[in-house]
């Protein structure tokens, strides 16, 4: 903006502008190309199926016969389990890192929590096949079929992989990025604002209440939603955990299928052109979601934080 | 009513700042005192040192005796109802912005364990009363929320938050000086109204404002207490020659 | 007026009093107990990938390629060649329009409209899932040209590289300070000059730095890999051949039968762990210093 003013319009200077805009528009070409290639490569089954598409449960590739609610429900569940597990942690950790850590454990711990964030998924995928599974399978699943098992959502052959252990992977890789994105959000909150509480007599506690997460909720919900996106989203370590059968099961030890997950694992075997826009079709209805799921949850985040740019995510 | 406050030797540190060295004097109960000095002279500090605010600060430091009434402030472990019982109005208003009027006023109340409607509607409207805001708001004690008022308003707001809760004290660190010239006249109007109920202190970079309300006033200088007299005196015939250097404005 | 209004003294219960105070000890308890229950298991974790991962590197690792199934031994070097292939692919792509990207937003469109629209949607697209662009890449490139390729792959990197470095790089020009703008437009410099040879290299490092996170996140990435780059068993450097990738081959090791495949996918998470650890510390630095220290 300071150099607009500064009235030079030299053909270099024309040029160089140009160049440069041309390369931030191909940030809206690369969202146009995706479009435009998903929605051209899932033609055959949007015009066979039309949006029944979404609500058949039946994946039948043999008979050329596709329905993705059962992997709709996948990685709804999937990612719902993971939000209820993570979320209250991930505040909790972002309270105590913001109003209650002492300093020299507080660089430390918010660089572990950003390492944390940028580890790739197939390594969280990796860590999960060989120390989650059977950790769930050995100790945690039989105490919740022992004690939760009369309600139907911890029941069925105990395999380890499964719902469950989706959902859990889940939660492990997107605690970190809410818990930064709310600690951005928190520290975000005006330091007159917590004196002001403080100064009415109240404890520390009522300070954080009153006079930072009830101003911080929306950018709270923002990093929340973050993390719904980013769940919904997650392919490695999904696929190596939830068990690759589309079925919807009530159990959440049941194996089960994600959206992500089935395009990961069918795409190169996909035998004929109706199989492969069945799954490109998902690959849409995943983008479509995604963008709508960031672009609310951006919105709120920059409401609250102004619009600065936030890193590491 | 309002209680006096004794000062004894006090000292604050921000880190290793001695930002206040040996302070002591008597502040008169249900009387305006103002305290003046150039900027960095540590009257905001001390003042943050008579509620405890101090301490917030995770340098911040503090050595000595301060008896609010018959209370060793200090002594105590929690800060929390020392804090009620001496309110505090900063220099830029902060009214609580995700809040109505209403519930900005009545947030102290709640967090005592208020509940009963009719209570609060009361207490809300007697301290929009006593802070002279009631006419203004009252109409839109619910619809409004309190960032959306103006600047002096939303002073006045903070000032009828902290009556609300009942206090011995008033602080008022520079209240005015981000407001303009008819919102600094009423608060000062109002200062001169609460000080027959609260002990009030002011911190003020106005010499005049300090003359127009305060019966006694405290010069600071570089984290000291040059002189501290009743008003008229300290205005007219200053015992100290950094205080009259200062009143005629050969510094600061 | 208002002196003679009451106030009502304040009488708070005894109740209210002890509920407060054991309120505020149950907040603080349920903070640190999350920290604690959070961070334990994270430390054992980051923990046992690099214990699985150091005893599973050695030299054979870094110059062999797999032996066949049964045999001991074995490395994963033409992951490593592969990767870095299809990295340097990426790279050439998404590091000068990215920087590009973020020149313009940073230093033509500051308040524009058009750089907001710019930021939002390169968050945004941040956020969509890999495996998406991998299939737009697949029918963009693979299908016509019949087969998987590197270069099918390094497109897939590179379209992910963009939004990252554009946003990276206007965080890092707008650190650097109007004074050094001004002192070069007041030597009578040309903008577009000013703009790379000065601002730009103020804030070199910071920019540098940005596209190692954008290079070590895209570098991780295994699902638009695996229907472009599709992997490769053997040693492999032609750009229009299916190629193997670290991640990608960490995946098919670790979902394999075999237990000496499983050593090598440890091993292959651990060097990108190093890649992940040296980016964000990097990054930190850079940014907790300030890219000031150029300007001053």
């Amino acid at each position: 903006m300071f150099l607009l003013n500064c009235g030079s319009s030299s053909l270099a200077d024309r040029t160089f502008s140009g160049l440069m805009l041309l390369c931030a528009l191909s940030i809206f070409a690369i969202v146009l190309l995706i479009l435009f290639e998903l929605i051209s490569g899932s033609k055959l089954t949007i015009q066979k199926f039309g949006l029944s598409f979404f609500f058949g449960s039946a994946w039948d590739p043999v008979n050329g016969n596709f329905g993705a609610l059962p992997f709709i429900y996948g990685t709804v569940v999937s990612s719902i389990l993971s939000l209820i597990i993570a979320v209250p942690l991930a505040v909790g950790v972002a309270i105590f890192l913001t109003e209650m850590c002492p300093a020299f454990l507080r660089g430390f711990l918010a660089f572990f929590t950003e390492l944390l964030a940028a580890i790739p998924s197939v390594v969280y995928g990796l860590w999960a096949v060989f120390v989650l599974i059977p950790l769930l399978r050995q100790y945690v699943n039989p105490f919740l079929i022992r004690t939760l098992g009369w309600s139907g959502i911890f029941a069925g052959p105990n395999y380890g992989i499964g719902m469950l252990a989706a959902g859990v992977i889940l939660s492990i890789m997107i605690l970190p990025i809410i818990s930064s994105l709310t600690r951005e959000v928190i520290s975000a909150v005006p330091h007159s604002q917590r004196e002001a509480v403080l100064a009415l007599g109240a404890t520390r506690w009522e300070m954080i209440r009153m006079g930072v997460l009830r101003n911080a909720r929306i950018g709270i919900v923002g990093a929340v939603i973050l993390g719904l996106g980013r769940a919904l989203g997650e392919t490695m370590a999904v696929t190596m955990v939830i068990g690759n059968r589309p079925e919807i099961a009530r159990s959440l030890l049941a194996p089960g299928y994600s959206m992500a997950s089935v395009i990961a694992n069918e795409f190169t075997e996909a035998s004929d052109e109706l199989y492969l826009s069945a799954l490109i079709e998902i690959g849409l209805a995943l983008f479509i979601v995604t963008i709508v799921v960031n672009a609310l949850a951006r919105v709120l985040v920059w409401a609250v934080t102004r619009g600065a740019p936030v890193r590491g995510t | 009513m309002g209680v006096e406050i004794e000062v004894s030797d006090l000292n604050a540190w921000y880190g290793t700042n001695h930002t206040l060295q040996s302070i002591s004097l008597r502040i008169p109960a249900n009387h305006a005192t103002a305290l003046i000095g150039p900027s960095g002279c540590g009257k905001s500090t001390f003042v943050r040192c008579l509620n405890r605010m101090h301490e917030t600060n995770p340098i911040g430091r503090v050595t000595g005796t301060v008896r609010v009434g018959q209370v060793d402030i200090y002594a105590q472990s929690s800060p929390v109802e020392i804090r009620r019982r001496i309110g505090m109005v900063f220099q830029r208003p902060n009214p609580f912005p995700t809040m109505s009027i209403y519930d900005n006023v009545a947030s102290g109340l709640r967090l005592n364990g208020y509940r009963n409607r009719k209570v609060l509607d009361e207490v809300v409207e007697r301290s929009l009363q006593q802070a002279a805001l009631w006419e203004e708001v009252k109409n839109d004690l619910k619809k409004k929320s309190g960032a959306s008022l103006s600047g002096g308003q939303q002073q006045r707001l903070c000032i009828a938050r902290a009556l609300a809760v009942d206090p011995e004290v008033m602080l008022m660190d520079e209240p005015a000086s981000a407001l303009d010239p008819v919102s600094t006249a009423k608060i000062e109007d109002l200062i001169f109204q609460l000080k027959s109920q609260y002990t009030i202190v002011i911190v003020t970079h106005n010499m005049q404002q300090a003359a127009r309300v305060a019966e006694n006033t405290g010069f600071f200088l570089n984290g000291k207490l040059v002189e501290f007299d009743a008003t008229h005196k300290i205005f007219t015939n200053p015992t100290d020659k950094r205080t009259e250097d200062y009143i005629t404005g050969r510094f600061g | 007026m208002a002196s003679n209004i009451v106030m009502p003294p304040l009488r708070a219960r005894a109740s209210n009093r002890l509920w407060r105070v054991f309120a505020n000890h149950l907040a603080t308890t349920a903070a640190v107990g999350s920290t604690i229950l959070v961070m334990v298991p994270l430390i054992a974790i980051f923990g046992y990938l690099i214990y699985k991962g150091a005893s599973s590197l050695n030299l054979a690792f870094f110059t062999q390629i797999p032996k066949p199934v049964g045999e001991a031994g074995g490395g994963m070097a033409n992951s490593i060649l592969g990767s870095g292939i299809l990295l340097a692919i990426a790279s050439l792509m998404g590091v000068p329009i990215g920087i590009a990207g973020g020149i313009y937003v940073a230093e033509f469109g500051r308040n524009k409209r058009l750089a907001n629209m710019v930021r939002f949607t390169a968050d945004v697209l941040n956020g969509v899932p890999s495996i998406v662009m991998g299939i737009a890449v697949y029918t963009l490139i693979v299908v016509p040209q019949k087969h998987f390729s590197a270069l099918a792959g390094g497109v897939a990197l590179g379209i992910m590289m963009i939004p990252t470095i554009t946003r990276t790089t206007e965080e890092m020009l707008l650190m650097v300070p109007l004074n050094v703008r001004e002192a070069a437009l007041g030597l009578g410099v040309p903008n577009w000059r000013s703009v790379l040879s000065i601002t730009l290299r103020t804030a070199s490092p910071g920019v540098i730095t940005g596209c190692m996170l954008a290079f070590a996140r895209v570098a991780g990435e295994t699902a638009p890999l695996l229907f472009t780059a599709f992997g490769n068993q053997f040693w492999s450097s032609s750009v229009n051949e299916p190629i193997a990738a670290l991640p990608l081959q960490i995946f098919v090791y670790a979902i394999s039968p075999y237990d000496e495949w499983h050593r090598l996918a440890w091993g292959g998470a651990l060097v990108l762990i190093v890649l992940i650890v040296v980016s964000v510390a990097l990054v930190r630095y850079v940014a907790g210093r300030g890219v000031l220290k150029g300007a001053s």
